[in-house]
């Protein structure tokens, strides 16, 4: 069996993964190390050494996945899940509490962060629940259950309370897409996502309405001249839609004032995006932005050099190690360097995709999207944060932040596809 | 399955993505300049290191000025948060009102501020320990002047904080606010040489601003250059004696080297201890010597503005004998009807008419000066002219350049000034005649009247009078000070005034109480009386002289307030002081403790 994961492994994802954890583990290294003390990198008094035990661990984890049955990742699907969401539940009762989140169990001093796991899980069981040839996601009941599959740990996580990993849940509504969904559910929320931005930056907001009215107007008046003829349906298919738009615009200010539905420094993370002088008292929000776009702005072209960085190394970028890992390699190899890893990464996601397509078990192509749309959904979370471009939301950079909970759950995400992939001829002789 | 063909969007959307963060990234790293300066800012802070200010010694060697460490309580507002203020105020002594209010003047919350200015080594000693325990409060260690003596303040000067004045004029920007920099005197007047150049530190600094190490391991720093050390001309013991004489009085003394032009003594009466404007009070000891009525910061030896009296005949007698007007075997007869004067034989001719001090000698003598080749306007005018143009490379009426700021001009009247007062074509000798004996509108610096008697001791020139010999970084003294000044006149005629100064001395208008003691008789003095007329009360007394009369090494002007006649006081102390500065010891031990405790009173005895 071994003889056989081995000769069909896709090693062009084991290359780019491989590259990305070793950029990880340079880069945590240069993010701690400090000039006037400088330490080995396998010394474990720094964060460095310990990522260096953690890569050690996913090695481990990669062999136990390669000697598992293929077959039994999706037989064990719901089990994962239902362990799964048992731990979500417990860590809110016996997790500890750090930075605010009760999202870590502390056994003796190795802490592990169930979070991070549910994304595993959570592909195991969506990619089994929708691998059902019964399964038709047109169908309301279907897709409440499918739904309910991911917003179930979903919540779990929300109430550590942790916002940004649960936003990283949304990734699953693009593997729903490619297994049938709607373009509504992406095209709907991305109308309502353009319409708070705007509402935010536009103001007054009469001008916005205004903008509306005359885009459905042109609208009608660009189908009624496809139609040849306009219809009283038409002005309904367009105008309600137009309507509701114009009353959510015309909301956000009170939604964005209420303190039930956005806490104060989740507030004050967005409105520093859109001017950052815009209040006096969100300082912190706008420290950590300003100090992130300097550390990475300094870089220029080619970067100040290894462990030549100034700002991420004097401890000026908060989470330089773990979130806003990226800002010391956007300071220390510049553009080139932030080209490649972007680069590495759209190869990366790119790759899982196409392995995903090639796939002949519903279940592993399933999974196979599960993993793309979760790197993806880091990916752009996480460097839109440290550019400035999205409010600033805990997320890792997946393989390169500093973690053993993420680097360890990643690594299980990515390996499972490898090995259903290695197996994915023998489909015809069972 | 048509389906499958969504896998199109991901690919999109990954590039798509991809895209958006290099043309963001393009943004951040390569189009926009600001944040790199913004990264420099974070991290690498300029720190200036102060240099060690020049010292200063006297003649022999002796240390004038020198620096002490004195220790800034600084205060950083930001950091110095919950903090027990009410110990720190039992501590420092402040009250929690002045806490607040010097906390509210730090600019910059941050950086922090001075909180207590120039703690004493022991103060900070005694508070170094107790104050480790307060959040954003640190000590910064600077230099402050200190005097090891009492002399010289007001030829010294004093440095304070930098005006926001000077800081405009400062248009080489060396200067940053909250730096010291001298304000009068020699402090003042030497302040590029004496400031030596500031060190400059490259440090990189983390988030929390402390000092994490330096910048390009110290490629760019420079350290700070001392200020150059000056020599100055002055006698230090010279000039405690001299100020020890003028105790209780108004005036001053200023005792020059002939052959160089070198100030030996510069003396202003009263004076004040140089200390009080070093230190953590000086503004309140500044104020008060601002208030006393006795003017203790007026610098009299360069400043007032004196009638010469009698001293100016030297002056006529040689600029008489220059144009021809008078001659050396002419005898003038001392008729008391022109200008009042006192008993002596008559008549006299130079040598005598200085011996003696003849008023009427010195009448007819100007008379001649004045009226030679004429008595119309036009001759008056052209006479005035020249001879005021004598006076002038005599040293009078300007500026001889001494090397400290605010020096008086004097002031010797011109043909405008009497056209304004009585009328152009309607003034004659008769209503300028009283500057023929050194009175009327006539000014002078006790400086300007040390240099006349220099010239006179060098027989002809002089070399502009300063009080620092060298400047260590030049090897010197200032370029201007070895400029040779000739005085227009003939050597030969300095020969007859030398004479009479030399009789007015052993036997003439020099009262027998100023003669050396009989040990030191072998020192030949050369002097010249003077008696102020002063319209408010009793006259003032003054005196010039030079000794030896062969190789002079100290010519002198003595002025005394309300000490009336010149032979007396005034020559006393000129005494004691060319005995003090050429035997090193003054023998006449009771005329020493006279001179000393003698006080004159502004008013007329009756």
């Amino acid at each position: 069996m071994r003889n056989q994961t081995l000769r069909y492994i896709d090693w062009l994802t084991v290359f780019l993964y491989a590259a990305l954890v070793l950029i990880g583990l340079l880069s945590i290294y240069s993010a701690v190390y400090a000039p006037q003390d400088p330490k080995p990198i396998y010394s474990l008094t720094h964060a460095a050494g310990k990522q260096l035990l953690w890569i050690g661990g996913t090695l481990l984890i990669i062999t136990v996945i390669f000697f598992m049955d293929y077959r039994l990742f999706e037989s064990l699907g719901y089990i994962a899940y239902g362990v799964g969401v048992l731990l979500l539940a417990l860590v809110l009762v016996f997790g500890v509490k750090i930075g605010g989140a009760r999202a870590w169990f502390d056994f003796g001093g190795i802490r592990l962060q169930p979070a991070e796991f549910a994304k595993v899980f959570t592909s195991l069981a969506l990619a089994k629940y929708l691998s059902n040839k019964e399964v038709r996601l047109n169908r309301w009941r279907d897709l409440l259950i499918a739904f309910g599959i991911i917003g179930l740990p979903a919540l779990l996580i929300l109430l550590q309370p942790d916002a940004g990993s649960t936003l990283v849940f949304a990734a699953f509504v693009l593997v729903m897409f490619r297994e049938g969904l709607s373009p509504l559910f992406l095209i709907i929320p991305a109308l309502f996502g353009l319409t708070f931005v705007l509402a935010l930056v536009i103001q007054p907001i009469s001008y916005l309405l205004f903008a509306f009215l005359v885009l459905a107007a042109l609208l009608i008046a660009l189908l009624s001249y496809l139609n040849k003829g306009f219809s009283f349906k038409l002005l309904l298919v367009v105008g309600i839609p137009t309507l509701i738009l114009m009353g959510f615009a015309a909301s956000v200010d009170t939604i964005f004032q209420s303190d039930k539905i956005l806490k104060p420094h989740q507030k004050e993370r967005i409105l520093v995006l859109i001017d950052e002088n815009i209040d006096k008292e969100a300082r912190r929000s706008r420290y950590n932005l300003q100090q992130s776009k300097i550390a990475i702005g300094s870089g220029g072209f080619a970067g100040k050099g290894y462990l030549q960085g100034t700002q991420t190394k004097f401890n000026f970028v908060p989470e330089q190690q773990t979130d806003f890992i990226f800002c010391t390699i956007g300071e220390e190899f510049g553009w080139l360097g932030s080209m490649t890893l972007i680069t590495l990464f759209v190869a990366l996601m790119s790759r899982i995709v196409y392995i995903a397509e090639r796939q002949k078990l519903r279940f592993a192509r399933i999974y196979g999207y599960c993993v793309a749309s979760i790197l993806f959904m880091h990916f752009t979370l996480n460097l839109a944060m440290t550019m400035g471009l999205f409010p600033v939301v805990g997320i890792p950079l997946p393989f390169i932040s500093y973690g053993g909970s993420s680097l360890w759950a990643f690594s299980t995400l990515l390996f499972i596809l490898l090995k259903l992939d290695a197996h994915r001829n023998q489909i015809f002789w069972t | 399955m048509q389906l499958e063909g969504r896998k199109y969007l991901f690919y999109t959307l990954f590039v798509l993505t991809g895209l958006v963060f290099a043309v963001r990234l393009f943004f951040l790293q390569l189009v926009d300049d600001s944040y790199k300066e913004a990264a420099n800012r974070n991290v690498v802070e300029r720190l200036i290191e102060q240099p060690h200010r020049g010292l200063i010694y006297d003649r022999n060697g002796k240390l004038i000025v020198y620096n002490e460490p004195v220790y800034d309580l600084m205060l950083i507002p930001y950091d110095f948060k919950g903090v027990d203020t009410a110990s720190f105020c039992r501590l420092t002594g402040l009250s929690k009102a002045e806490l607040i209010k010097r906390i509210r003047k730090i600019p910059n919350p941050r950086k922090g501020g001075v909180i207590i200015p120039q703690l004493s080594r022991r103060e900070y000693a005694r508070l170094q320990e107790l104050l480790s325990e307060y959040k954003g409060i640190y000590v910064q260690a600077r230099s402050v002047r200190v005097y090891p003596h009492q002399s010289l303040a007001n030829a010294l000067g004093y440095i304070a904080e930098i005006s926001p004045r000077e800081l405009e004029k400062d248009t080489a920007g060396y200067y940053q606010q909250g730096d010291y920099v001298g304000k009068s005197g020699i402090e003042a007047f030497y302040e590029p040489y004496l400031r030596g150049e500031k060190g400059i530190r490259y440090v990189v600094k983390n988030n929390f601003n402390q000092i994490v190490g330096s910048y390009k391991e110290g490629a760019l720093d420079k350290a700070p250059r001392a200020g150059s050390e000056l020599v100055a001309s002055i006698d230090l013991d010279l000039q405690a004696y001299g100020e020890l004489l003028m105790s209780n009085k108004t005036g001053a003394i200023v005792a020059i080297e002939p052959a160089t032009g070198e100030v030996l003594a510069l003396i202003s009466a009263p004076s004040y201890d140089p200390n009080l404007l070093s230190g953590p009070k000086l503004s309140t000891h500044f104020a008060e010597l601002l208030r006393d009525p006795r003017k203790p910061l007026y610098n009299r030896a360069i400043q007032s503005r004196y009638p010469p009296g009698s001293t100016f005949k030297t002056v006529q007698a040689l600029i008489g004998l220059q144009t021809g007007a008078l001659h050396l075997y002419d005898y003038l007869p001392c008729n008391q009807s022109l200008v009042g004067c006192h008993g002596h034989p008559s008549p006299t001719n130079v040598v005598s008419s200085i011996r003696h001090s003849c008023n009427p000698f010195y009448y007819l003598a100007f008379r001649r000066v004045i009226l030679q080749g004429g008595d119309d306007f036009e001759t008056i005018v052209k006479n005035y002219n020249q001879w005021r143009q004598y006076v002038e490379r005599f040293g009078f009426g300007r500026r001889l350049g001494i090397d400290i700021a605010n020096e008086g001009k004097g002031y010797i009247p011109d043909i405008g000034y009497f056209n304004r007062m009585y009328g152009e074509g309607r003034w004659g000798f008769s209503n300028i005649y009283s500057l023929s004996i050194g009175q009327g509108e006539i000014g002078v610096t006790p400086l300007q009247m040390a240099n006349l008697a220099a010239i006179i001791a060098n027989r002809g020139y002089y070399y502009p009078p300063h009080l620092i010999k060298e400047v260590r970084e030049l090897g010197g003294p200032l370029p201007a000070y070895r400029q040779k000044q000739t005085v227009p006149v003939d050597t030969s005629y300095f020969t007859p005034i030398i004479e009479g100064m030399e009789m007015a001395f052993k036997a003439g208008t020099v009262s027998w109480q100023a003669h050396l003691p009989p040990d030191k008789q072998h020192i030949v003095i050369c002097g010249k009386t003077g008696t102020v007329q002063n319209p408010h009360g009793e006259d003032h007394a003054t005196f010039i002289a030079f000794a030896p009369k062969e190789k002079p090494q100290i010519a002198i002007a003595v002025y005394v307030e309300n000490a009336g006649f010149g032979g007396v006081w005034a020559a006393t102390i000129a005494s004691l002081m060319i005995e003090k500065y050429l035997t090193g010891e003054v023998s006449r031990k009771e005329l020493e403790k006279t001179t000393i405790q003698k006080t004159f009173s502004p008013k007329k005895h009756p």
